[in-house]
């Protein structure tokens, strides 16, 4: 182990120029570590920040107090075992996570879910995304100080869909619900009229949300031009999600990869101009209204057959030699996960690929030269789940 | 419009505020302990250990296998096999866990002991008022605590139960018509069903 | 998009000298992988996100694999003398194979919308030579990620701006993802009836 380059560098910063010209302020600089314990972190997040007065000078998340190595206990049990552990990542979308997971071991294996569980799939991660970004718009109004309202109306939404995946798994969040080659159980007997029932609802929802969101003049205020993010700069940073899409950058990974069976459906993909916090704000409400239509369609759809791929094997799986990068458009980001196998019934390795921890490499670029209190608003839009960033 | 944002808002307010009185979609809330939302069929919380007939330790379908304290993801399920053997629900002689417990402030409710397990044995509950003052000793259930009986089990998911039970009805039927096609069966202790590796 | 022998050939007509081999990879997936060596991996990076028709724009996903010291006991005939009579003889030779660290990156093209790319490097040993060139003057995206390989496999990556810990607090000795890491003997009472943690348990408790 060399001992020597072990310890971090010292973390110094330059001496910032004068605050103001005329020298109405000393200049000094005020290092304040905003976190973990504060309210707007969403978690136990942490960012050091340097302060000009009012103004970011530096800023450098700190992370971890979440952590538990969450790659190598998924090392030590076999695959299946780390199948619940993936819904403790984003603790919002466990089945996006799960389907994510099941994907990236379907081609390390070789195994092809039939296609009513691609179905199920679909359904049940477009669900999934109307539960993220409704939650998202409700925890981001909260940080700008619409206290309590509109998060209670999201979280009432959020709850008529947890219903949904507590009926379908057992489970409202931890749901664990998807197979290697296919998913767990059948859908219960009424489950697609519920389904059914509250897709045709929620457009009104959303409508009575936007009514009295999109075109306020403090939202407004508060976001526009606030933490813009440069498309070159989002690309090279390996932004995702809607963060990248805000930025006007084309590139939905259900478009290009075309996973499961996301080439039979008709659905745009909302592109923002400026990739301001109102751009990352209005992209997830159309969002919305895209996996409605995704929804539609899919309940209408859905055939009757089997759903797990017969070759699948509950115990004692074990994949060839070799690995296996998957990917999905998760609600947050690229949800990715890479495989290694050695043939035996534990992965030689186990790689997340947390889309929150990396759209916040940017973090630092979008803030500086904004105030504190837009600092709180930017991390919001960013759209973080602290067990997903430190796993 | 000065304050045109604030009147919007309000008004919003006002029609789930008022709302609330006529719409069930928007009177979301429930008064818990006196008021109680049905149970979700699926719905799961901790396992339990089915028995069958009406004592619980000699009614027990566990077998000690131990397949599900291997693929136990958080490890909370310790099983130390008897010596002795019992008969099953086929009359075959099958080992019977000495030790069975559970901890259940380590269980993650993640149902893939049920899922692994070939027996039918380990089944989930829906108990969720678990709250205990011993901390330690309180959570740590033992294969008493465990054992439920086979009614119980279609109390909460009859669909599942009932499935199952066809299931084992049907097994038992193919192992008994087995049994008279080949006569004079020899009377030797049944070997420990391993599990499919 | 190209396959990954025009890549290759792509990258050798550019940089003469850099010295890559094709990992195959025999799971359904097909992901085979381009290995480079470290003293071209930062030209080969840049040739890979600027050439027109590559354009790999996007790195996915920057990750470390730890590769043990293994040894492989092959049979060898050898010729020896026994008793006056030279004969040959099976004999066991264990060769030693020494393990190293990897870095592996995911590239996607979003300009073109292929990929993805998988570029290996690697590390000499896993003891004392372990500096890579880091990637994160080409891509940003890799500059929490390296830092995360730094923290968890102890590669250390040279040309990193700010590489410090980023999962584990500083001054934290160990690397917990390597195949080798031995938890420290830190034992907290816990209740559960395990047999391994009672018996970690049993120093412990007077």
């Amino acid at each position: 182990m060399p001992a020597a380059e072990i310890s971090s560098p010292p973390r110094n910063y330059e001496v910032m120029p004068k605050a103001s010209p005329n020298g109405e302020f000393d200049g000094e600089l005020l290092e304040v570590a905003m976190g973990p314990h504060h309210p707007s972190t969403h978690g136990v997040f942490r960012m050091d920040v340097v302060l000009d007065g009012e103004r970011v000078a530096k800023l450098k998340p700190v992370f971890g107090y979440l952590h538990r190595n969450h790659e190598k206990i998924a090392e030590n049990t076999t695959y299946l075992a780390s199948m619940p552990y993936t819904d403790r990542l984003d603790y919002f979308c466990s089945m996006t996570n799960n389907w994510a997971y099941a994907l990236s071991v379907e081609k390390l294996a070789g195994l092809q879910p039939p296609e009513r569980a691609e179905y199920i799939r679909i359904i049940t991660a477009e669900l999934t995304r109307l539960v993220n970004h409704t939650c998202l718009v409700g925890f981001l109004l909260q940080d700008m100080g619409a206290l309590g309202t509109p998060l209670m109306y999201a979280f009432r939404e959020r709850e008529k869909i947890l219903d949904l995946f507590e009926a379908l798994s057992g489970s409202r969040m931890m749901c664990n619900y998807m197979r290697f080659g296919g998913c767990r159980a059948d859908l219960p007997a009424g489950w697609l009229d519920g389904a059914k029932q509250v897709v045709e609802n929620y457009p009104r929802f959303l409508d009575e949300f936007e009514a009295f969101l999109s075109g306020n003049e403090i939202l407004m205020a508060r976001t526009q031009g606030v933490g813009a993010l440069p498309a070159e700069l989002a690309v090279s940073a390996g932004i995702s999600g809607p963060m990248l899409r805000a930025c006007g950058v084309n590139y939905d990974i259900r478009k290009v990869d075309k996973y499961g069976i996301y080439d039979r459906f008709e659905f745009r993909v909302p592109l923002g101009d400026h990739g301001d916090v109102f751009d990352r704000y209005m992209i997830r409400l159309l969002e919305m209204r895209e996996s409605l239509k995704i929804l539609r369609k899919a309940l209408a759809d859905i055939p009757d057959g089997p759903i797990v791929d017969s070759k699948a094997k509950i115990r004692g799986f074990k994949p060839k030699v070799g690995e296996a990068y998957g990917r999905i458009e998760g609600p947050k980001g690229e949800l990715g996960f890479y495989l290694i196998s050695d043939g035996s019934l534990n992965p030689y390795r186990y790689r997340v690929r947390p889309p929150s921890f990396i759209n916040l490499t940017v973090l630092e670029d979008m803030c500086v030269g904004h105030s504190v209190a837009d600092v709180v608003v930017i991390l919001g839009s960013v759209d973080i789940v602290l067990g997903e960033v430190d796993r | 419009m000065l304050g045109e944002g604030i009147i919007k808002g309000m008004a919003q307010t006002a029609k789930n505020f008022l709302g609330s009185y006529s719409d069930p979609e928007r009177l979301v809330t429930v008064q818990y302990p006196e008021e109680r939302l049905p149970l979700k069929e699926n719905t799961r919380n901790f396992p339990f250990l089915v028995y069958d007939g009406a004592d619980p330790m000699a009614g027990l379908r566990c077998v000690a296998c131990q397949i599900c304290e291997k693929e136990c993801p958080p490890q909370c399920i310790y099983i130390i096999k008897d010596t002795a053997k019992k008969p099953d629900y086929m009359g075959k002689m099958q080992f019977q866990p000495k030790v069975f417990d559970i901890d259940i402030s380590v269980c993650m409710s993640c149902q893939i002991c049920v899922e692994v397990c070939p027996f039918e044995a380990i089944k989930m509950d829906t108990e969720y008022e678990l709250s205990n003052h011993d901390r330690f000793g309180g959570l740590l259930l033992d294969k008493r605590e465990l054992a439920k009986s086979n009614e119980h089990y279609h109390k909460i998911h009859p669909t599942d139960a009932t499935e199952v039970d066809a299931r084992l009805a049907a097994e038992k039927a193919k192992a008994e018509a087995k049994a008279k096609a080949a006569p004079a069966p020899v009377p030797k202790p049944a070997p420990p069903v391993k599990a499919a590796a | 998009m190209e396959t990954l022998e025009q890549i290759k050939d792509r990258i050798a007509a550019a940089i003469p000298g850099a010295r890559l081999e094709i990992i195959p990879n025999d799971t359904p997936a097909n992901q085979r992988s381009l290995l480079v060596d470290r003293e071209h991996a930062f030209e080969v990076a840049r040739l890979l996100r600027d050439d027109a028709v590559l354009r790999l724009d996007y790195l996915s996903n920057a990750t470390g694999v730890d590769w043990l010291d293994t040894s492989i006991k092959e049979k060898v005939k050898v010729k020896k003398v026994v008793e006056g009579v030279e004969k040959e003889v099976d004999e066991m030779v264990e060769r030693k194979k020494a393990g190293y660290l990897e870095a592996v990156y995911h590239l996607y093209s979003i300009a073109h919308r292929h990929g993805p790319v998988i570029l290996r490097i690697r590390t000499d040993n896993r003891t004392d030579k372990t500096r890579l060139p880091s990637l994160t003057p080409v891509w940003r995206s890799a500059e929490f990620q390296e830092r995360e390989i730094y923290d968890l496999y102890g590669i250390i990556f040279d040309g990193h701006p700010d590489l410090r810990r980023i999962l584990m607090w500083d001054g934290f000795q160990d690397y917990p993802m390597r195949k080798d890491y031995a938890e420290p003997d830190d034992y907290e009472y816990e209740p559960t009836p395990h047999d391994e943690v009672l018996e970690k348990a049993q120093p412990h408790s007077r």
